[in-house]
């Protein structure tokens, strides 16, 4: 027996105060998710009110309140908040909430804390898609098509080769077949970037592959928030059995889950998010990776919490950013740059921390 | 046992291993309500990948296997798992879910494709843990207990899973002395209230103490099939392990297998 076991009076009570610890942190996780949801709406507002032109409460509530009731845009500060401030925050947001939520989705599926959602490519065949764009001069618009449709192809290509494969732990062929690929899409770009015009089209390629936010209009974030719902759906809906299928395949199965049409279903659903937001901000690492840790850290490794948590925070940590990214310096400062500039001291501070959240 | 309406599980002429890659075959074997099955066999015999096969994770490569009236290949995995229970050895688990959040993980095949489990879920699984003592663990996470609290935790996930048959890969291999006594006499327990239960085992005492049957695998295939003191013979035993036992009974009637450890 379990109480058989000889434990001294003080690893009892170190035992007990534990376990009151988890059972406050589990109540509490619906609090964290309600203080994190108010927070991003504290961030959103100020993000809205920062920049060259600053806006006050007065004139962003005065402009909310004439767009409610109707009336036609006037002045310079609802111009500048409506079609440019405003779409940019939202743009953040989403694109911010999709990285961290597919990542999380990512982190389950692939039993592995240390999965960002580029672990089958999509980030490096969108990088392609686009790159390949800049380089035939397409306008914005076949540049986002064609970013979206390589991340997209790219997957399904790692995808059909996992497939093909057979005898082996469908996982780890995966994330074989996704390095592979990658790295074959890797060297497409870069022999693009040779081949590309160096005054012109060389500095937009190396832009857009670190991502940024600077040309995104009403209209982006309008084509790319649909198809992040889609996605989302899946795995809102799917949310328990994605905790099951985290256990493994074998006991997945055991447990009555078709581990692998739920993890096709995963897989598609993270992949759509992730390569519609790339398609409009580029390429921008770190999110996928370190916002579903800290969320787990916060909220614990179930999906139900897990998923609204990632949500919430990566959508307030790239507006952060972005922001910053914005303001901080007279030129747009890429966002590849700041995320990994703070990511990678942060993710080490992770390391070092230990256990907590994902071992 | 000889099979039939009271089977809940029975295979027959069973060829089981990975693809290119046989291990065994000619398996046949019933399990019916009430009856603890050991199977006992050395290391590579084929143990686990036969349980595999008997739960649908491993595709059979010849023979059939019946769940109750139906073929084993005809059920969806909800089904099947509604019906066999698999406690697989116990390993690491890379998140930090709660020790609850993975038992109640049991009910998933009672669930609707979209749902999360109930209050009424919760609580059925909270009764599985009190069952095998070990309902404090309920909130610490399955990361932080030991090893063999995680093997009677996997035991409380199949007792939540409500199914008529258990299968237990080694529920006795990584725990000390008193938990392997404990999660027996939880098996024989289970037996009594008419579940049906296969388990692999290297001890024969634990077969002789407990099982109705003891099937013995070597070589991917069954060399025997019978009540304990029928199969666990020194000549068997010699044979399978290559060592030399007797196999005594005590006063109070107990049968004990003792290894000759002097040639």
């Amino acid at each position: 027996m379990v109480q058989g076991h000889a434990t001294t009076d003080d690893e009892k009570a170190v035992d007990r105060a534990a376990r009151r610890f988890d059972r406050w942190s589990a109540d509490s996780a619906v609090a964290t998710i309600a203080l994190l949801s108010v927070l991003l709406v504290v961030l959103m507002a100020a993000a809205v009110a920062i920049g060259k032109y600053p806006l006050s409460l007065g004139e962003m509530l005065s402009a909310v309140w004439r767009w409610v009731i109707g009336a036609p845009a006037q002045g310079q500060a609802e111009t500048v908040l409506f079609s440019i401030r405003l779409p940019r925050v939202l743009a953040a947001v989403l694109v911010g909430a999709a990285l961290a939520a597919a990542g999380a989705a990512y982190q389950g599926l692939f039993r592995n804390p240390l999965v960002s959602p580029d672990i089958l490519g999509v980030s490096t065949g969108a990088g392609l898609g686009a790159v390949l764009g800049i380089f035939l001069s397409l306008p914005v618009l076949g540049i986002q098509v064609l970013a979206f449709a390589g991340g997209l192809a790219t997957v399904a290509l790692v995808y059909f080769i996992g497939s093909l494969v057979q005898n082996r732990e469908p996982v780890l062929v995966l994330v074989l077949a996704g390095v592979v690929v990658g790295s074959l899409a890797g060297a497409a770009i870069s022999l693009l970037k040779i081949l590309a015009d160096p005054y012109d089209q060389l500095p937009a390629i190396v832009f857009w592959l670190l991502g940024s936010l600077a040309s995104v209009r009403g209209a982006e974030v309008w084509s790319a928030a649909p198809l992040v719902l889609i996605g989302l759906v899946p795995l809102v809906l799917l949310r328990w059995r994605i905790n099951v299928l985290s256990r493994g395949d074998e006991e997945a199965r055991a447990l009555g889950v078709e581990a692998g049409r739920l993890r096709l279903i995963v897989i598609g659903a993270a992949t759509l998010m992730t390569a519609s937001v790339v398609a409009v901000a580029g390429v921008i690492g770190w999110i996928g990776l370190v916002i579903p840790h800290l969320a787990r850290m916060l909220v614990g490794p179930n999906f139900n919490r897990l998923l609204p948590a990632a949500l919430l925070m990566g959508g307030g940590y790239m507006l952060l950013i972005d922001t910053l990214a914005r303001t901080l310096a007279a030129i747009e400062i890429p966002l590849g740059v700041l995320t990994a500039i703070i990511g990678a001291p942060f993710f080490l501070w992770l390391l070092a921390r230990g256990q907590e959240g994902w071992s | 046992m000889s099979g039939g309406a009271t089977s809940l599980i029975s295979a027959r002429g069973l060829g089981f291993g990975y693809p290119g890659k046989p291990v065994g075959r000619g398996v046949d074997l019933d399990v019916g309500a009430g009856e603890v099955v050991c199977l006992l066999g050395p290391n590579g015999s084929g143990k686990t990948t036969l349980f595999k096969t008997l739960l649908g994770l491993l595709p059979a490569q010849a023979g059939t296997v019946m769940i109750g009236a139906d073929r084993l290949d005809d059920l969806p995995r909800t089904e099947i798992a509604r019906r066999i229970a698999y406690v697989p050895q116990a390993h690491a688990a890379q998140f930090p879910y709660r020790v609850i959040d993975m038992v109640v993980m049991g009910r998933t095949a009672h669930l609707g494709m979209f749902a999360a489990p109930s209050e009424r879920d919760r609580q059925k699984a909270h009764a599985a843990l009190d069952l095998l003592g070990v309902g404090e663990l309920a909130d610490t996470p399955y990361t932080r207990i030991s090893g063999g609290q995680r093997q009677l935790a996997l035991i409380a996930r199949a007792l939540a899973q409500d199914a008529s048959l258990i299968v237990m890969d080694e529920p006795t291999a990584s725990l000390d002395f008193g938990n392997q006594v404990n999660v027996l006499r939880q098996v024989k327990r289970l037996a009594e209230q008419g579940l049906g239960v296969v388990l692999s085992t290297h001890d024969p005492d634990h077969a002789l103490a407990m099982a109705s049957r003891v099937l013995l695998l070597h070589d991917g295939r069954l060399i025997a099939d019978g009540p304990p003191r029928d199969v666990l013979t020194p000549a068997r035993l010699r044979a399978v392990y290559s060592i030399d036992v007797a196999i005594e009974t005590l006063a109070t009637g107990a049968t004990i297998c003792v290894p000759n450890l002097y040639d």
